[in-house]
C-alpha cells in the first residue's frame, strides 16, 4: 500500500550520475510506520492536553475559561491533523512523487519559476493568504458565544479548509501552475467552467466591496484612524521611488524604513487628532471616506505596482509576521480570563443583532476564512506552485499554512471575546438599534436580557477614552471590536492602560493595511479576469499593455464593487449586518466551486475509494450554502430574506407609511427596497452559478467513475534533477540523502540536463 | 550572546526571503547555471523588470 505506481516510467529516466531525488519509497515507508515508545509517547501527551483543552472549553460550566485552552486545543487538534489526516491523504489520494520535477524546475526561468525553500515558501503563502478575514469573521460571530466558531475553525480546517488548499496547490503544482479558472475549465467543460469564471469575478467583487466596508466602518468618524492610514500612501509612494530609483533592491532595508514611518504615523495620528484643526480636518463620516476609497483604489489598479502596490505589499507582509507573532506571544503571556458563554442567548435565536440569521447556516458563513476560504484557492493555484521545490513539500506547504491561518482565527476569536460582552454588543449593533449614544447604547444593550451583562454609560465613554476615540458607539464590521480586544491584552502585555490608544490604533492600521492591499491586488485580478473575457469577442482586450482597455476594465471593477460598497455605507438597516452574511456565502460558494474541481480531478485520477476526502467538504460546504442562500432568498423573514424585507417595505411605502422599522424616512425605506433587491439578485446569480458548476463537476465524476477513470490534464512527467527534505524537520533518512547531494560538487548540482 | 546574534541573523535572512529581497540572487544563480548568451541583467534592470512584470500579471492577495 502506498507505494508509488510508476505509471510515468521516471525510474529509468534519471540521471544515474546524481543521486536519488526522492527518498527510497520503502525507507520512507518503514521510517514513517516505525513507532518508538518516544514518537508514542509524544502523541499521547498531545492527544491528552488536547482532549482536556476541548474538555475545558465544551463542557466545564465555571463563571470563566482560561484563553490558553483555546491555544492548547488549536494546536493539538491542528498537530493530530497534520500528522494524521493530511498524511492520509498524501498517501491514498495524491500520491506525489519526488522522482518528478516541479515547475519550478522544469520551467525554471529565475523570475516566476524559481525554486524556493520550503520554509520560506510556507511564510511566503501564509502572508498570502492571511489577511484580514480571518481576523473578522470571528469576532462577528462571536454574537452566538465562543464555541460554535471555536468548533467550526479548528474542525472545520482540519477537515475542510486546509484540504482544500492543499489539494488545490497539488492539481496545480502538477499543471505547470495553471490558475482554478483554467483547471475548472478543462475539467468541467465549456458551460461549467464559464459559469466558474462568472461565478469568481462576481464573487471577486463582493468580497473586495465588504472588505473595503469594514475599513469604512473603522475608519467613520475617526480623525485619528483617518490620518494614519492615510499617511500609508505617501509612505508607500516615498517606499516605491526609493525601491525604483535610489537603492534597488534593497527590499529589507526599505521594509525598516516604512515600519518606522508607519509608527510615527500611528503616534503622529493621536498628535494631530489632539488638536483642533486636526479633528476637524481628519473628522470624515463614512460616506465621504466610502467615496475616497473608490477614487483611490482607481488610482491604485492603474498606477504602475512599483509605485504603491509593491510597496505596500512588503509593508503589509512585514506587519503581518510581526502582528501575528505579537499576538500569539502576547495570549500566551497574558492569558486573559474569558467570560463570554460558550453559547450565547442569541445561538438559538435568528434576529442577532450582529449578524442575522439561525446557527445552520449562518456561523459556518460568517466565519469563513479561518476555517474554509474559497478565495485561498485562487492563491494556491497560481503563484504558490510555481515555486515549490519538491512535490512533497505541498502537504507541509498547502495544509500546514492554511492550519497557520486557522491560529490566527482563533486568536483573532480570544481577542475579541476577551472584552466585556456589553461592550462587544454596544460596539457592533447597528446605529438604528444602539442610538448612537452613551445612554442609548447602554439601555438598549441591557434591555437584551443577556446574562452577567449590566453595562453603564460610563464604561462605555470610559472606554472610547482609553482607545483615543470619540465614540464606539456601533463601529461594526469586526476591526474596531479586535483593535478593543487586541489593545485590552496588548497593554498587559507592554505599556499598560496608558499604551491602549496606541495599541487601539495600531491594530486599525494593520487591519486596514491588510484590506487596503487586497483592494488593490483584487481590483488588479479581476480587471485582468475581465479584459480577459472580453477579449474572447474583442481580441484588443486581451493586450494588458492597451491603456483605454485596462482603463475601462478597472473602471467597471472599481464601479461595481464600489456601488456594493456605497450600498452598504447608506443602508439603514446597518450594512455589516445584511452584507456580512452575503461575503461569507460569496466566499464559501467560491470554495464550493474549487472543491467541486478537484472532485472531478479526483475521480480522473482513478482513485474513488478515497473519493471521500473531498467529497465530504464539498457536500457539507454545499449544503451551508445553498440553505444560506435559500434562506437569504426564500426566507418569509424580513431579518433573514431580503426579498421578505423588501417586500415588507414595498409594502409599507405602498401603505403611506413614512418610517418603518429601523428606516426612519420614506428616503431610507426607498433606500432598503432598492438594497434588498440587488442583494436578493446578487445571492440568485451566485447559487444558481455555483449550482451549474457543482453539478458539472458531479457529472464529470460520475462518468470518470464509470468509465474508471478519465483524461488527465497534468503536464509531462520531468525527471527531477534536485532534492529537498518534505517537512519542517528533515527524517534521519532525509538527512542521509540530503548529505550524499551536499557532497556533490557545486557545478554538478546546478546543471541542468538539455536545458535552454 | 553569540547564539542570540546567530538567532537574529538566521531570523533577518529569513524574513528577508521572505518578501523576496534575495530575487536578483536567485536570478543571477539560475543565469549562470544555465550557460545562457549575452550577460545577465544589472541589479537595477532586473528589479525594473519584476515590477514591470508584476504589472501584467498581478498576484492575488487574499481577505
Amino acid at each position: 500500500m502506498g507505494k508509488v505506481p510508476d505509471k510515468t516510467g521516471l525510474a529509468d529516466k534519471l540521471d544515474p550520475a546524481l543521486p536519488s531525488p526522492a527518498v527510497d519509497d520503502t525507507v520512507r515507508e518503514a521510517e514513517e510506520r516505525k513507532w518508538t515508545p518516544a514518537k508514542i509517547g509524544l502523541w499521547v501527551a498531545i492527544s491528552l492536553l488536547g482532549a482536556v483543552a476541548w474538555f475545558m472549553l465544551a463542557l466545564v460550566r465555571g463563571e470563566t475559561v482560561n484563553a490558553i485552552w483555546f491555544v492548547f486545543a488549536a494546536v493539538c487538534t491542528y498537530l493530530i491533523g497534520y500528522r494524521f489526516y493530511s498524511k492520509v491523504i498524501e498517501r491514498y489520494l495524491l500520491k506525489p512523487d519526488d522522482r518528478r520535477a516541479t515547475p519550478a524546475e522544469y520551467k525554471a526561468d529565475g523570475k516566476d519559476y524559481v525554486r524556493t525553500d520550503r520554509n520560506v515558501l510556507f511564510g511566503h503563502h501564509f502572508a498570502a493568504i492571511a489577511g484580514a478575514g480571518p481576523l473578522v469573521g470571528p469576532v462577528i460571530a462571536a454574537q452566538m458565544g465562543y464555541l460554535p466558531g471555536t468548533i467550526w475553525i479548528i474542525i472545520g480546517v482540519v477537515l475542510a479548509g486546509a484540504v482544500q488548499d492543499y489539494l488545490v496547490m497539488f492539481f496545480s503544482m502538477r499543471r505547470g501552475g495553471r490558475s482554478l479558472g483554467q483547471m475548472a475549465r478543462e475539467e468541467l467543460g465549456v458551460i461549467g467552467g464559464t459559469a466558474a469564471l462568472v461565478a469568481t469575478l462576481l464573487i471577486m467583487i463582493i468580497i473586495v466591496a465588504i472588505l473595503a466596508l469594514v475599513v469604512v466602518n473603522a475608519l467613520g468618524e475617526s480623525p485619528w484612524g483617518v490620518f494614519s492610514v492615510g499617511m500609508t500612501i505617501p509612505i508607500a509612494l516615498f517606499m516605491g521611488v526609493y525601491l525604483r530609483f535610489i537603492r534597488p533592491g534593497k527590499v529589507m532595508e526599505v521594509s525598516i524604513i516604512g515600519f518606522v514611518l508607519l509608527m510615527a504615523a500611528i503616534i503622529g495620528g493621536g498628535a494631530v487628532a489632539g488638536t483642533e484643526w486636526g479633528a476637524a480636518f481628519f473628522h470624515l463620516d463614512k460616506v465621504t471616506i466610502a467615496w475616497g476609497i473608490i477614487v483611490y483604489g482607481f488610482i491604485a489598479a492603474i498606477l504602475p505596482v512599483w509605485l504603491l502596490l509593491a510597496p505596500r505589499d512588503y509593508l503589509s507582509t512585514f506587519m503581518k509576521i510581526g502582528v501575528i507573532v505579537m499576538l500569539a506571544l502576547a495570549i500566551i503571556v497574558v492569558r486573559p480570563e474569558i467570560t463570554v458563554p460558550a453559547f450565547s442567548e442569541f445561538a438559538s435565536r435568528e434576529n442577532g443583532p450582529v449578524f442575522s440569521g439561525a446557527l445552520f447556516p449562518f456561523l459556518f458563513v460568517t466565519i469563513a476564512c479561518g476555517a474554509l476560504s474559497g478565495f485561498h484557492a485562487l492563491i494556491s493555484s497560481g503563484t504558490t506552485p510555481k515555486l515549490i521545490e519538491k512535490e512533497r513539500q505541498t502537504r507541509f506547504i498547502g495544509y500546514g499554512g492554511m492550519l497557520m491561518e486557522s491560529f490566527v482565527a482563533i486568536m483573532a476569536l480570544v481577542a475579541a471575546i476577551s472584552i466585556d460582552r456589553g461592550i462587544y454588543f454596544a460596539m457592533n449593533a447597528p446605529l438604528a438599534l444602539t442610538g448612537g449614544t452613551v445612554e442609548s447604547a447602554a439601555q438598549w444593550v441591557n434591555s437584551l436580557g443577556l446574562a452577567n451583562v449590566n453595562i453603564t454609560p460610563d464604561v462605555l465613554a470610559q472606554t472610547a477614552k482609553d482607545v483615543g476615540e470619540e465614540s464606539i458607539i456601533s463601529r461594526s464590521g469586526g476591526a474596531p471590536t479586535l483593535a478593543v480586544g487586541l489593545a485590552h491584552i496588548m497593554q498587559q502585555f507592554i505599556g499598560g492602560p496608558g499604551m491602549m490608544a496606541f495599541w487601539y490604533h495600531f491594530a486599525i492600521m494593520f487591519e486596514a493595511l491588510f484590506i487596503l492591499t487586497a483592494v488593490d491586488a483584487g481590483t488588479r485580478v479581476a480587471r485582468f479576469m475581465l479584459q480577459d473575457s472580453i477579449g474572447n469577442f474583442v481580441p484588443k482586450f486581451k493586450e494588458a499593455s492597451w491603456r483605454p482597455g485596462a482603463w475601462l476594465c478597472t473602471a467597471i471593477m472599481v464601479g461595481a464593487w464600489g456601488a456594493v460598497l456605497l450600498m452598504g455605507v447608506t443602508d439603514p438597516l446597518g450594512g455589516i449586518n445584511t452584507l456580512f452574511p452575503l461575503f461569507g456565502i460569496a466566499n464559501q460558494l467560491l470554495a464550493a466551486i474549487a472543491l467541486a474541481v478537484c472532485l472531478a480531478i479526483t475521480a480522473k485520477r482513478g482513485v474513488f475509494k478515497w473519493l471521500w476526502i473531498v467529497a465530504v467538504p464539498l457536500a457539507f460546504a454545499a449544503v451551508v450554502t445553498i440553505t444560506a442562500s435559500f434562506h437569504k432568498i426564500f426566507s418569509p423573514v424580513p431579518a433573514v430574506g431580503y426579498f421578505a424585507n423588501n417586500q415588507a417595505f414595498s409594502k409599507a411605502l405602498a401603505d403611506g407609511k413614512t418610517e418603518f422599522g429601523t428606516a426612519k424616512t420614506v428616503a431610507a425605506m426607498e433606500a432598503v427596497v432598492r438594497n434588498t433587491m440587488i442583494q436578493g439578485v446578487l445571492s440568485v446569480i451566485f447559487v444558481t452559478l455555483s449550482i451549474i458548476v457543482i453539478v458539472a463537476a458531479l457529472l464529470a465524476t460520475i462518468k470518470a467513475i464509470r468509465a474508471g477513470g478519465g483524461q488527465d490534464h497534468e503536464d509531462p512527467a520531468v525527471p527531477s534533477r534536485v532534492y529537498a527534505p518534505a517537512g519542517l524537520i528533515p527524517t534521519p533518512a532525509e538527512k542521509a540523502l540530503l548529505a550524499e547531494w551536499n557532497a556533490l560538487p557545486a557545478e554538478k548540482r546546478t546543471q541542468k540536463a538539455g536545458h535552454h | 550572546m553569540n547564539a542570540v546574534a546567530k538567532g537574529l541573523r538566521g531570523f533577518a535572512t529569513y524574513m528577508g526571503s521572505l518578501m523576496g529581497a534575495d530575487a536578483y540572487k536567485k536570478y543571477l544563480e539560475h543565469f549562470n547555471a544555465g550557460g545562457h548568451a549575452g550577460p545577465a541583467m544589472t541589479e537595477r534592470e532586473f528589479w525594473r523588470d519584476r515590477m514591470d512584470r508584476q504589472d501584467s500579471n498581478p498576484q492575488g492577495r487574499c481577505c
